[in-house]
């Protein structure tokens, strides 16, 4: 048995005790991480939901909770619908090319029956649930350009009738369209298209 | 007493209590001319303590579940026996630990406490900053009230607004699609373990760094220079019995006001806890006006001027971020040679004045709803915070009248071609605040960058003392 120490074997042991362990510990710190993901039932939680739309009066908005989220039904008058046309020079994505809503929600009027509109209300610059504004005029929010819409009471932003949000507005985009059908005229389902033709 | 010795001298043999005392305390040398502002540093130590001990007795009635938090809360002030003097002085000590830590690092710049050889204690200090926000963050979520929840809900998303990951994340954070239950009971658990040991080690840690180089004073000069035969600095004196005999006088009169509020004004009027927050979370409606409480405010205000751009609202996140962090940065942006405000150039105390102001002016901008006029302020404002960064680096050396006025030149066109995508499309009332507004900037360019070129005076520092005076 020598005295004399071979550096480069125990330099290359430490080397690959140090890799192995390395490695365990980002292994096991997966599980940990990996646990702070929505759990299986938190996933499973997001069925959709009847709603019964026949008692909305013109003018009248509902909310509904899906996915723990509110969801407004808004039965617009004849009036806004038309005051639609007048706010698009004052809004950042009138068309709503760079916001979410299915297929069947991106025309003028955001919905699939332009009286009734099914949103989102959640804000989407940070989440907070804006407020429904509709008096026309309104002067804390824009005098002649206020059509009624919402108005985010968290950060300012400004959205109209259509949930399409005015410019300067912190929000980057219009207000979310879920997915929805109508089951017959007096009852839709949030949170489910298949079958229902666009 | 002998026994007494015995037993000291059985324990010193097996753990250094003895060497760690007088390391610490009975022969740690800190200079003799502590003022008033170094009373915030024990003060923090000791609002420590306190949300530790009331924390612990909270959590022996609370319960960190959607269903049932707000009822326990309201438990523990109405049931528990001497339960809502813990809440109060729980919740009061939060607040009251921010006012000490704010004041506490104002010190330490006023003083150059964080320039050379100090610079990892600052450093350190930051972390600790940042680890309480986060505390106080995720412990105002567990009374699950309107602002609690609606807090909570804008703060994640604040994550989800990063470009690509950006939702993924904040669903990790959250455990689910919206603020709920698994969120709640995440953030006790951060609230009442992790972050508390975080703090811990790091208070440790600034302590130690602290203890390592020596504290500054409020002359800024070096006591280790001056040691008499046995090595001691001629203008330091032993931290006990004379500083912690100081310090009591500090705590006394701390626990005197902290009493007041405590009892006669424990919501601070909203300040220290918000009205909205006795409502219970209801995730269908936010409330008129929410806001964070006050400590956070100078940064939700620079968030919420920042306008979105590229249909993103990240960067009103990365400015609120950067606001931070660039305190991380302060002993290489400020690299003066004199440390204390007391020798410095005139127009350095006149630019940290200004600082102050817009920071306060921040603050309570950040509870205001944002009405198109104080939106736009913050949004100046928010100019002036970081302008005092790019200020403080180049008043660190001599500088010539033409470096003065190149950047005068180059500063105001920068914050002129910022405003032109905000002015270009805004509506006319918009474009007349821009308009006005836009002398806040370039006054304070004007102060800060012409005014030291008109006279030496503004610009000359006074000598430092070589030992400290008094």
């Amino acid at each position: 048995m020598s005295d004399s120490v071979d550096t480069g074997k125990r330099r290359f042991l430490t080397t690959l005790t140090s890799v192995t362990g390395g490695i365990a510990v980002v292994g096991m710190a997966y599980p940990f991480l990996a646990s702070m993901a929505p759990s299986a039932r938190a996933q499973a939680a997001g069925a959709p939901v009847e709603v019964d739309i026949s008692k909305i009066q013109p003018g009248q908005m509902i909310v509904e909770l899906w996915r723990k989220q509110p969801v407004w039904i808004l039965r617009r008058t004849p009036q806004n619908l038309e005051d639609l046309a007048k706010v698009q020079a004052y809004l950042s994505d009138p068309t709503s090319d760079k916001s979410k809503q299915p297929e069947y929600a991106k025309n003028q009027y955001r919905s699939r029956k332009p009286e009734y509109l099914v949103m989102i209300g959640i804000c989407t610059h940070l989440g907070c649930s804006p407020k429904l504004r509709p008096e026309v005029g309104a002067a804390d929010l824009g005098g002649s350009a206020w059509m009624g819409g919402f108005f985010c009471p968290c950060h300012g932003s400004r959205f109209d009738l259509a949930g399409r949000v005015y410019k300067g507005s912190p929000a980057p985009i219009n207000l979310a369209i879920p997915p929805y059908r109508y089951i017959n005229d007096s009852t839709i389902l949030i949170g489910d298209d298949t079958g229902a033709k666009a | 007493m002998a026994k007494l010795q015995a037993l000291l001298g059985w324990v010193d043999a097996r753990f250094p209590l003895t060497q760690m005392w007088k390391e610490h305390l009975s022969e740690y040398y800190a200079p003799k001319n502590f003022n008033f502002w170094y009373y915030f540093g024990s003060l923090a130590l000791l609002v420590l303590v306190l949300q530790i001990v009331t924390g612990i007795f909270l959590t022996m009635n609370y319960k960190p579940d959607a269903a049932v938090a707000f009822a326990s809360v309201e438990g523990i002030m109405r049931d528990v026996n001497w339960g809502y003097l813990i809440r109060y002085m729980h919740s009061t000590g939060a607040s009251a630990f921010f006012i000490v830590v704010y004041l506490h690092m104002y010190r330490g710049v006023m003083y150059g406490s964080f320039k050379k050889p100090r610079e990892l204690i600052w450093i350190l200090g930051v972390f600790i900053y940042v680890a309480l926000m986060a505390e106080a963050f995720m412990g105002y979520l567990l009374p699950w009230g309107q602002m609690s929840y609606w807090g909570a809900q804008v703060i994640v998303n604040l994550f989800g607004a990063i470009p690509y990951i950006g939702n993924d994340l904040a669903v990790w954070i959250r455990g689910d699609f919206v603020v709920d239950d698994a969120t709640l009971n995440r953030f006790f658990a951060f609230h009442v373990i992790a972050v508390p040991l975080v703090l811990l080690v790091l208070v440790v840690m600034h302590i130690l760094a602290l203890h390592e180089v020596g504290s500054n004073n409020p002359d800024g000069v070096e006591i280790k220079k001056h040691k008499d035969a046995n090595g001691k600095p001629l203008d330091g004196i032993a931290f006990h019995p004379y500083y912690t005999v100081k310090d009591i006088v500090g705590v006394v009169a701390f626990l005197i006001i902290f009493s007041v509020i405590m009892f006669f004004m424990p919501e601070g009027g909203g300040l220290f806890l918000e009205p909205d927050n006795f409502v219970p979370a209801n995730p269908l409606s936010t409330p008129e006006h929410i806001k964070p409480l006050w400590y956070f405010t100078p940064f939700y205000a620079i968030l919420r001027a920042i306008p979105p751009m590229f249909e993103s609202q990240f960067p009103g996140v990365i400015a609120m971020g950067v606001s931070i962090v660039v305190l991380f940065f302060l002993p290489w942006i400020d690299r003066h040679p004199v440390k204390s405000i007391r020798y410095r150039e005139p127009i350095y105390t006149l630019a940290l004045m200004i600082f102050i102001v817009t920071f306060v002016a921040l603050a309570w901008l950040g509870m205001q709803p944002a009405l198109p006029y104080l939106s736009e302020l913050a949004f100046r404002c928010s100019e002036l915070y970081f302008s005092f960064f790019i200020v403080l680096a180049i008043y660190s050396q001599a500088r010539s009248k033409n470096y003065y006025i190149t950047w005068l030149v180059a500063l105001a066109a920068a914050v002129i071609l910022m405003d032109l995508p905000r002015y270009i499309g805004a509506s006319g009332d918009k474009q007349i605040l821009i308009r006005y507004s836009i002398f806040i900037p370039l006054i304070y360019f004007v102060i800060t960058l012409w005014l030291p070129t008109t006279a030496a005076k503004w610009t000359t520092s006074k000598t430092v003392p070589d030992r400290v005076t008094q």
